[in-house]
């Protein structure tokens, strides 16, 4: 695994006097795949849009490729072209169309043609299996491939670093699939990528390390087979029970 | 035909003076409505500020422009000027003022309800995607806005071209004055003729405003 990418040292975030983010510090090398795993609450979002300063934090630093992320404002688009960012809610823009929603970043923020842009944005198209689609709108769109083109989008930018935020939470079962594929072909691509789930037969199956938060903090870190088999602090073994049902029937 | 004096319209010049009376009317609408379009969307992008000066100071520039009768208005800016200022602004350019001003904010607090209406995870993807403040607002969130906004702002253009018959009342000569001038002028001879010209003016108004909602239309079919 490469060189340390993110950075994450003695972060505090706090709504309102709410801590929701105490003194966590966190590293990320280039080409790792870390999952968050947690309770719903315990500031996994928050964590997320800290990276890329969505929100604003009351202490502690964040760097990315050694560049401190809350530091001067007007750098901040500069910075988040390096991260990219899915959220649940696909987050389409509504009155472009598929092709338009991948390439206005490229073209407006990197300044690359439309050619260019566009010649980008079909392969990508292509690889998720949306090729056909890049002229419709986003609500013509399913659940799972609206999720599909956000990626897309994201991708085209080149991210250094990617962050997914419970991306299938949304979606109907049925969907889930599609777009987890999606993540471990990325994965196998060897992207750096920061990733939120419930699913845990997927964290498990795609992450390098898998980070327990709760109350705030990193409670539990490891490896996906220790975690899962042999989680060593009470609070990941009652988080995990969660997940498994005991049978009923005798 | 005889019974609704629709004839006066023929008499000498009477039809292309009311049509000239009609362009004053338009040209006014137009100009006024033209530059509340753009400042209204400043106006309504400036009422989104969360700076608590600002919020006050719009909030009483759009209180006191919806407040004040359009009439009221009127007389401020064509006698009150003169009188406070020295000022010897001309009929039209008043009535300018005034309708700017009040679509001005009528425009900016019907941006900013669309604004506000925006959910907030559309800003933050366009941050995300490392478009600046100035590029998500061109090109993510004015765009839906304006589709938000088209049957409202409709709206107003249209009661903006119908109010434009008050600034008669400062002297301008526009459609409805030279309407009341031909009455005026045929009331012995055509007593009827108040009905045909009233009328005309109606289906003139009519004509008028039909194309915004048209347009309004095909832009509602284009973007839906
Ligand atoms: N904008 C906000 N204002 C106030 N409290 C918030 C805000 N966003 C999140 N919180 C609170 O912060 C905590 C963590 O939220 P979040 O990061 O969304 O949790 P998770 O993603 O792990 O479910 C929750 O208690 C939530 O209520
Ligand atoms: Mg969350």
């Amino acid at each position: 695994m490469g060189r340390e990418l993110l950075r994450i040292e003695h972060l505090h975030k706090e709504f309102e006097g709410k801590t929701v983010l105490d003194d966590l510090s966190l590293t990320l090398r280039e080409g790792e795949v870390a999952v968050i795993v947690g309770p719903s609450g315990c500031g996994k979002s928050t964590l997320l849009r800290c990276v890329n300063a969505l929100e604003p934090v009351q202490g502690g630093s964040i760097f990315l490729d050694g560049e401190e992320i809350h530091a001067d404002p007007r750098k901040l688009p500069q910075l988040r072209q390096k991260v990219g960012m899915v959220f649940q809610s696909y987050e389409l823009f509504p009155h472009k169309s598929i092709l338009d929603n991948i390439t206005l970043a490229p073209r407006m923020v990197q300044k690359r043609g439309r050619e260019d842009a566009e010649a980008e944005a079909l392969a990508l198209l292509e690889r998720v299996g949306l090729a056909d689609r890049a002229k419709d709108y986003p609500r013509q769109l399913s659940g799972g491939q609206k999720q599909r083109v956000a990626i897309v989008r994201s991708l085209i930018m080149h991210p250094a670093l990617m962050l997914f935020d419970e991306v299938t939470a949304a979606l109907d079962p049925e969907m889930v699939r599609e777009v987890l594929d999606v993540l471990l072909d990325l994965a196998k691509q060897g992207r750096t990528m920061l990733i939120v789930t419930h699913e845990m037969q997927f964290a498990r199956a795609v992450a390098d390390r898998i980070l327990f938060l709760d109350d705030g903090g990193i409670v539990e870190e490891g490896r996906p087979l220790d975690f899962f088999d042999h989680p060593k602090t009470e609070r990941a073994q009652r988080f995990l029970n969660t997940f498994t049902f005991e049978t009923v029937k005798e | 035909m005889q019974a609704l004096g629709f004839e006066v319209l023929w008499k000498g010049k009477n039809f292309a003076r009311l049509m000239g009376g009609l362009w004053v009317a338009l040209r006014i609408s137009l100009i006024a409505v033209g530059i509340s379009l753009v400042a209204g969307v400043l106006m309504g992008a400036l009422m989104t500020r969360k700076n608590p000066v600002v919020k006050a100071l719009t909030r009483l520039y759009l209180e006191t422009v919806r407040i004040m009768p359009q009439m009221v208005l009127l007389f401020l800016a064509f006698f009150g000027t003169t009188r406070w200022f020295g000022w010897n602004l001309s009929g039209e350019t008043a009535s300018v003022i005034v309708f700017a001003l009040w679509g001005t904010a009528e425009m900016g607090d019907l941006v900013r309800g669309a604004l506000e209406s925006i959910p907030r995870h559309q800003y933050e993807s366009a941050a995300a995607l490392g478009l600046d403040g100035k590029q998500s607002f061109l090109y993510v969130i004015l765009p839906q806005t304006l589709r938000r906004l088209l049957p409202q702002v409709i709206n107003l253009v249209t009661r903006m071209i119908k109010t434009t018959s008050l600034v008669l009342m400062i002297g301008v000569v526009e459609m409805l004055k030279v309407a009341q001038q031909i009455i005026e002028a045929n009331r012995m001879k055509v007593p009827n003729a108040a009905f045909g010209v009233y009328l005309t003016v109606l289906v003139l108004y009519f004509l008028a405003c039909w194309p915004v909602s048209l347009l309004a239309k095909a832009l509602e079919k284009r973007w839906s």
